[in-house]
């Protein structure tokens, strides 16, 4: 197997890693901001509800969270059939890898999963912001909603970038647990080399994570460093 | 009838009784200096003043309309939170934000949600807005002029000495023109040699006739710049008067020994 085929190959498994990490994070955030919301609220049982989520959410192994969304629903259903099952062919990326039902399994344990870390860090975020600031707002006669967008919103983001880099390069590695269910990431791409004894290609796909991760860290110091005018 | 007119005040955080029905009355112009030792209600009457607290009991009546209590959220968040300004000992200005924006910001606020409770639709609303908003730069930048920060209008609050915030923090709440403007021990959190250009500013407000109601530790200040005199101990107004009834033949016990320790730190 020359390494132009590999590379080939591992380039196809690494485009589902990174849609992965892409459309978890672009789901995860808001999400994860709305339950911070959530275990903020005055409401006792809306507090107590979600805290109890984001303790089980954050307390079982993601990968176990992998097979429980992909199979719970077949055995609950009385058909017995998968319903991801069915859309192993709605996803198809034109990459010869049928894996749809899978990835779309895959996208709904990880977003759910990442949002409750990221709600921990936003609520951290929103919490650290001191009270002086709420009634500054309210004194200037701005409304709650105003208050939290124009007021408190760019300070927790400046709070909380180091944090939340770290929790999104964690997740670029997270993806590798997808190939549980059958998806077909980068790792799952070169253990079927490895299946053909050809080791080499499971060691050449680290490649592919440092130069991702070596991008985001570019990337959250320069977002840092554009922050840094204000100090909060 | 008075322009404000404060009566029995009560508020409880807990167990501790903090305003054990606070009564005074105030004229448009005019300046008062609530004056004692700390943890006796001065701030938390401010606060209520400034709706950041709500009484347990009590009304605040400005220029005969009812402020507190009102029965809607609405009137609360609406005109009435405007009709007073206050400045916080510790500035709270907005970090990300620099002096002229921190000014600007709620003036821009205000105009929209004016603007929206007036049913303007959201097109039309945009082109108003644009022209208020280089309006209120340009209110802004002139209040900035006048509490002495020309030269800063494009600093950042963390750039800025305390005293340069605070006097930025004045101009923020000067922009929405209050009815009685407050200030909560507006030196407090100052190092000495800063204190004087603020308490300056403040004075040239004096000046101009404003109602303004100062919770303050400045005794000299006080003294000087005061019509009223409130002196509060343990929740309750101890002794009121002018600056000379106050300072030079206190009445009450408790005031003269407020001012016995004050002179004695001195």
């Amino acid at each position: 197997m020359d390494f132009i085929t590999v590379t080939q190959s591992l380039f196809e498994g690494f485009a589902i890693t990174c849609l992965i990490f892409l459309l978890t994070l672009v789901f995860a955030l808001p999400l994860g901001l709305l339950i911070s919301f959530c275990t903020m609220s005055k409401i006792k049982a809306i507090k107590g509800v979600f805290k109890v989520i984001v303790w089980v959410i954050r307390g079982v192994p993601l990968m176990l969270q992998l097979f429980i969304v992909y199979y719970l629903p077949g055995m609950l259903s009385p058909t017995g059939l998968n319903p991801f099952g069915k859309l192993d062919n709605f996803f198809y990326f034109n990459l010869g890898i049928d894996n749809g039902g899978a990835l779309l399994a895959t996208l709904i344990a990880f977003v759910i999963n990442y949002a409750a870390y990221f709600s921990e860090i936003f609520r951290g975020g929103i919490e650290s912001i001191p009270r002086g600031q709420y009634e500054a707002g309210k004194v200037l006669g701005m409304t709650k909603n105003q208050i939290f967008k124009k007021v408190v919103f760019m300070q927790v983001v400046k709070r909380i970038v180091p944090p939340m880099s770290n929790e999104i390069i964690t997740l670029v590695k997270d993806t590798a647990l997808a190939r549980v269910i059958g998806v077909i990431e980068i790792i799952k791409v070169a253990d079927m080399f490895a299946s053909k004894a050809i080791i080499w290609p499971l060691f050449y796909t680290s490649v592919f994570y440092l130069v991702f991760v070596g991008l985001l860290t570019v990337l959250f110091g320069f977002i840092e460093k554009k922050l840094s005018y204000y100090k909060v | 009838m008075a322009f404000l007119e404060v009566c029995d005040l009560r508020k409880c955080f807990g167990e501790t009784e903090v305003l054990k029905g606070v009564s005074f009355t105030m004229e448009k112009g005019e300046v008062i200096s609530v004056i004692g030792s700390s943890g006796n209600g001065k701030t938390t009457l401010l606060r209520c003043l400034n709706f950041l607290e709500t009484p347990d009991d009590g009304t605040i009546t400005v220029g005969g309309k009812r402020v507190f209590p009102v029965a809607t959220e609405e009137e609360k968040t609406g005109g009435n939170r405007l009709t007073f300004g206050l400045v916080f000992q510790n500035f709270n200005l907005f970090p990300q934000y620099n002096a002229l924006r921190n000014v600007t910001l709620a003036m821009d606020i205000k105009d929209e949600n004016e603007l929206r409770a007036a049913g303007v639709k959201s097109k039309e609303r945009k082109a108003i807005l644009k022209q208020r908003k280089a309006d209120n730069v340009q209110t802004a930048t002139a209040l900035l002029e006048r509490v002495g920060l020309k030269d800063k209008l494009l600093n950042y609050p963390c750039e800025l000495s305390g005293g340069q915030q605070q006097r930025v923090a004045i101009a923020r709440a000067l922009a929405l023109s209050p009815d009685i403007l407050c200030f909560d021990e507006p030196t407090s959190a100052l190092d000495p040699e800063l204190t004087g250009e603020v308490l300056k500013v403040i004075k040239g407000l004096i000046d101009e006739d404003r109602t303004i109601i100062i919770v303050t530790h400045e005794m000299g200040f006080a003294r000087n710049v005061s019509d009223k005199i409130i002196f509060m101990a343990d929740g309750v107004i101890e002794e009121t008067g002018t600056p000379e009834e106050v300072f030079d033949a206190p009445k009450s016990e408790k005031t003269r020994a407020f001012f016995a320790k004050a002179t004695e730190k001195e």
